[in-house]
């Protein structure tokens, strides 16, 4: 297990790589679905403000 | 199949299917992921040069085909948008940006973890770098040119020009490497007839770079959703989606 954990010395590089792109990849789409969400609330508070002055 | 096309491009229909769509990419896409992760950190030999340092590969080669793969779906949509007036092509493009940036941005971050051991540099004014870093720069030039535009056509149409004239560094990037001296190495599985990589290492990375794609257009679709509520804020069918939302009606 340390042998594959170590990379026969690469460890940092290619755990490095695979890590940044785990995390960018996780809020890359994190974002997308939170921008949605708000922009959702946002258009949905629009409609209901424009209903109240009706 | 033109009525099929026309029905696609109409926005409430787009976002409903894109709604339906989007999970069903997604789910299979991180599935892939994980696979293709697994063969290529623990089932592929090492390389016979490289060591266990060419396992960067498996994130840095799908992120990059996934780079330029974006920008030229994002001037497609954007020449579509100038050519036919069709606002879900505006919406794709808008969409498609900034995931193009976070995938090239991606792609020069592994190929510099890369270079540093395989070349003893993270960074060089090689042709195929430099050309990648500029794709980079001409998301990020064209998220910023639709932000300083008020006037949303205007945004439109400027942005488009943009992402069509800068389409043109794509073949740069592609073929960098055989039109110039570049420490980069040529490609290894665009000529799949006789791809320079072993059918051990190259299962993982056609995966990796199937799970990217499914990812990408997952994230789109999502981004294109935003896109067509935002466009679409005074439609009837967004104060009926929405309205219906929230009194516990599904709105997608």
């Amino acid at each position: 297990m340390m042998e594959f954990l170590a990379m026969d010395g690469y460890a940092k590089y290619v755990w490095g790589a695979f890590g940044i792109s785990a995390i960018l990849i996780v809020a890359t789409v994190w974002l997308s679905k939170r921008n949605l969400a708000a922009t959702r609330q946002r258009v949905l508070r629009r409609i209901q403000a424009m209903e109240g002055k009706q | 199949m033109w009525n099929w096309f026309h029905k696609l491009a109409s926005p409430p229909h787009f976002y409903r299917i894109a709604a339906l769509l989007e999970p069903w990419l997604l789910w299979p896409a991180l599935g892939l992921l994980l696979l293709g992760s697994y063969g290529g950190l623990v089932l592929a030999p090492p390389d016979y040069l490289q060591g266990e340092g060419f396992r960067i590969i498996y994130v840095h080669v799908p992120s990059a085909f996934l780079s330029m793969f974006a920008y030229v779906l994002m001037a497609a949509a954007s020449a579509i948008g100038l050519i036919w007036r069709m606002k879900l092509a505006y919406c794709v493009a808008a969409a498609t940006a900034p995931i193009g940036a976070v995938f090239t941005f991606l792609a020069l971050v592994t190929g510099a973890i890369w270079g540093q051991p395989m070349w003893g540099t993270w960074w060089a004014w090689d042709p195929r770098l430099t050309s990648e870093l500029i794709l980079f720069f001409l998301f990020l030039g064209y998220i910023f040119l639709r932000e300083a535009l008020r006037d949303r056509s205007q945004a439109d149409r400027a942005s488009a020009i943009l992402a069509i004239v800068g389409v043109v560094n794509i073949p740069i990037i592609h073929y960098s490497v055989e039109w110039w001296t570049s420490i980069h190495q040529g490609p290894s599985i665009a000529k799949m007839d006789t791809p320079s990589i072993s059918g051990d290492m190259l299962w993982p990375l056609l995966v990796m770079i199937g799970a990217y794609q499914l990812l990408f257009f997952a994230i789109l679709l999502t981004g294109v959703r935003s896109q067509v509520l935002e466009r679409e804020k005074n439609a009837r069918w967004v104060n009926d989606l929405l309205v219906k939302g929230v009194t516990g009606e599904s709105a997608g």
